[in-house]
């Protein structure tokens, strides 16, 4: 059975229809990228999918949970998804232990000293251990994206959403980063990301989804997306990434 | 009946009125706050008729003098009561008025946190009152500060209003205190110093703890 | 115990009340327009003037932004003719809220001229512009643009702060206010009729000063 069940989705933002009919069944321990120009509605389709954005049409299922617009299911349904974004977006006036512990304690109601334990151990597995009493305005990008990975990891999510989350960042940062996210991929997490790291994406991804004017333009193994670009507007695009 | 008032007589006549008016703008301000936080809280709540409540209140008590405001209190309150003492209706005006300001600049220190704070809490799983009691609160709290200490300056000029309503505090005292004495530069200048006295250092706070956030916030 | 409200005499008294509105309105005017002009003068000197003249303006606006309304306008009606200046009642309202709003725009427009980049006072002066001809015709519009909504809400709170020069009998709409209620003992209504149009000023003044400040800034945005 799929993990991630996405079934017809539509959204408009006004008149301007940004998703027009999405399919995709995401399995466990799939690695699956995203890419496509700006525009194109892989942002917004990964923001659909933690009831960021409310969806017009069609459905989302994870876990066999529907994703409902109401308070209660959202929550539900963020319990068992993960989202890591472009800006980081750790809780400043929080250390980086307690970014991580926060939602522990006041959404699962996990006793302080577990929630610190859960912490360390999270922290310890971006690297960042000894980062736990730092401020997120005293750690490079690089680490309050490893420290964002971990406070998404704490929840213990079936599965992670990735927008653009190396976007951010100063090039010789990205790979530690992308580090971190291979060994998740390793270990079995179930990951969806938007990213334009095209080398990343080849390498550790199972799938690949290339989007286009709010449609799955393509979709396949990564040789056949890369190696073999069916479409001339994949075929432009690969070439624009190339160039 | 004529007496010789000295100097110090008149300066020591104003410091004792001057009490009323620091208590004043303590009551009010305290008020103000407490008020204040029920309509922000309204404000930016998600019930639409709470929120046009808040909206026409803050309007309301924005758009008009707060010496018109003092009158309709004190008037208001004798149509409804028998004897309205003035300190009564001078509290109450002011701490309607306090609030409505306060309430305004509060909203915009909580629309001031950038929305990724809301969405990363979001992604949690937090809910509503979660996300404010833990991320949104305590960083909009922080850079409240300065403006909040800067409002507290117009809440103390603000009691000046309520001797007109007849509540004997530093302005009112100011006025006696030169029928007596037929001497207006010395008295009204000792008034405006006691005032200044008691406003600057709020002012003065106010800047400094601005600019000690604005230091923290380029060293993001 | 029921009260019950009369708003009957607002026919009779309808002219005494419109003659309040026009000296509240000319109060506004001849307060926002020298007020303004003399906050731009003082942001100038506190930003960019004589060295030796900054701590003079300055301790100007500390004093006014420190200190009641109701007690300059005292000072000024009351306290000033001990030292031979004797004025109107009109005359002081006015002065007082000019020098009240002056010390207040000061400071927001002070500001706006500080937010601007290095770069327009060099090319100003890579013009061989002098720096006052630099101030008046690079700095001074763009500064005024970026601080514009701050300076129009605090015109609209000096107007309503007018209120206070009822208190040196002054005939503005309070003091027909307080003219009406101790002939008709109608005092909540007439301080309520009074409220409503000090509600009405206030929306149309935010109007105008929004009109005003996209026919000053028109050319400019036109220009981007």
């Amino acid at each position: 059975m799929s993990l991630i069940e996405i079934t017809e989705v539509r959204k408009s933002f006004g008149t301007n229809e940004v998703l027009k009919g999405i399919n995709i069944d995401v399995d466990p321990g799939e690695v699956i990228a995203i890419i496509g120009k700006s525009g194109s509605g892989k942002s917004t389709l990964l923001r659909c999918i933690n009831g960021l954005e409310t969806i017009d049409s069609g459905s989302i299922a994870v876990a066999g949970a529907q994703l409902l617009p109401d308070e209660l299911h959202l929550r539900a349904l963020r319990l068992k998804i993960g989202m890591i974004f472009q800006s980081f977006n750790l809780f400043p006036h929080l250390t980086a232990g307690k970014n991580v512990m926060l939602s522990q304690m006041v959404v699962k109601k996990v006793p302080t000293a577990d929630a610190e334990a859960t912490a360390r151990k999270m922290l310890d597995r971006v690297g960042l251990a000894h980062k736990f009493d730092a401020y997120p305005e005293e750690l490079s990008g690089g680490q309050q994206q490893r420290v964002a990975i971990a406070r998404a990891l704490a929840m213990q999510p079936m599965a992670l959403l990735c927008d653009e989350i190396t976007s951010a960042l100063d090039p010789e940062l990205v790979n530690e980063v992308l580090a971190v996210v291979k060994e998740l991929a390793a270990e079995g997490m179930t990951l969806l990301m938007v990213t334009h790291e095209m080398r990343f994406a080849r390498d550790v991804c199972t799938r690949v989804v290339f989007m286009h004017q709010g449609r799955v333009h393509e979709i396949g193994a990564p040789q056949d997306v890369f190696g073999d670009p069916k479409t001339p507007e994949l075929k432009q695009f690969l070439g624009l990434q190339a160039a | 009946m004529m007496m010789e008032f000295t100097t110090w007589d008149i300066l020591r006549n104003l410091l004792l009125a001057a009490r009323w008016t620091v208590l004043l703008s303590l009551v009010s301000f305290v008020g103000g706050s407490l008020v204040g936080l029920a309509i922000l809280f309204m404000r930016i709540g998600k019930n639409v008729w709470l929120k046009r409540f808040a909206q026409g209140y803050i309007e309301l008590f924005q758009g008009t003098p707060l010496l018109m405001q003092l009158f309709l209190a004190f008037f208001g309150l004798g149509l409804v009561g028998v004897d309205v003492p003035a300190w009564l209706a001078a509290a109450l005006a002011l701490t309607l008025w306090t609030a409505a300001f306060l309430a305004e600049i509060w909203r915009g220190c909580v629309e001031a946190i950038v929305r990724g704070q809301w969405e990363a809490s979001s992604s949690l799983a937090m809910g509503y009152v979660q996300q404010m009691r833990y991320v949104i609160l305590p960083q909009a709290l922080k850079i409240a500060v300065p403006p909040t200490v800067g409002f507290s300056v117009q809440v103390v000029k603000g009691t000046a209003l309520t001797s007109i309503i007849g509540f004997v505090e530093l302005s009112k005292a100011g006025t006696m205190v030169t029928n007596a004495t037929f001497q207006p530069f010395i008295v009204y200048g000792f008034v405006a110093l006691i005032y200044f006295a008691l406003c600057w250092p709020l002012s003065k706070s106010s800047q400094i703890l601005e600019r000690k956030l604005n230091v923290a916030h380029r060293n993001h | 115990m029921t009260y019950s409200f009369d708003f009957s005499w607002i026919g009779e008294y309808l002219p005494v009340l419109l003659k309040g509105v026009g000296i509240t309105v000319e109060l506004i005017l001849v307060g926002a327009f020298f007020g303004v002009a003399l906050g731009t003068l003082c942001a100038w000197i506190r930003a960019l003037g004589p060295l030796w003249l900054r701590p003079v303006v300055g301790a100007y606006v500390e004093m006014i932004r420190n200190t009641p309304f109701l007690i300059q306008l005292f000072f000024i009606f009351f306290g000033l003719p001990s030292l031979g200046f004797r004025m109107s009642e009109l005359q002081a309202a006015n002065l007082a809220m000019i020098v009240n709003l002056g010390a207040y725009s000061c400071e927001i427009i002070r500001a706006g001229i500080q937010a601007t980049p290095r770069g327009q006072f060099e090319a100003g002066a890579s013009l061989a512009m002098s720096p006052i001809q630099t101030f008046w015709h690079v700095v001074l519009i763009p500064s005024l643009q970026r601080i514009w909504p701050a300076l129009s809400s605090q015109i609209v709170i000096v107007m309503l702060g007018s209120a206070a020069v009822s208190q040196i009998a002054a005939e503005d709409l309070t003091f027909a206010a307080n003219f009406i209620q101790s002939r008709n003992f109608r005092a909540f209504e007439a301080y309520l009729v009074s409220t409503v149009i000090y509600l009405f000023l206030a929306i149309v003044l935010r109007q105008l000063l929004r009109g005003a400040g996209a026919l000053l800034f028109a050319k400019r945005r036109a220009a981007q």
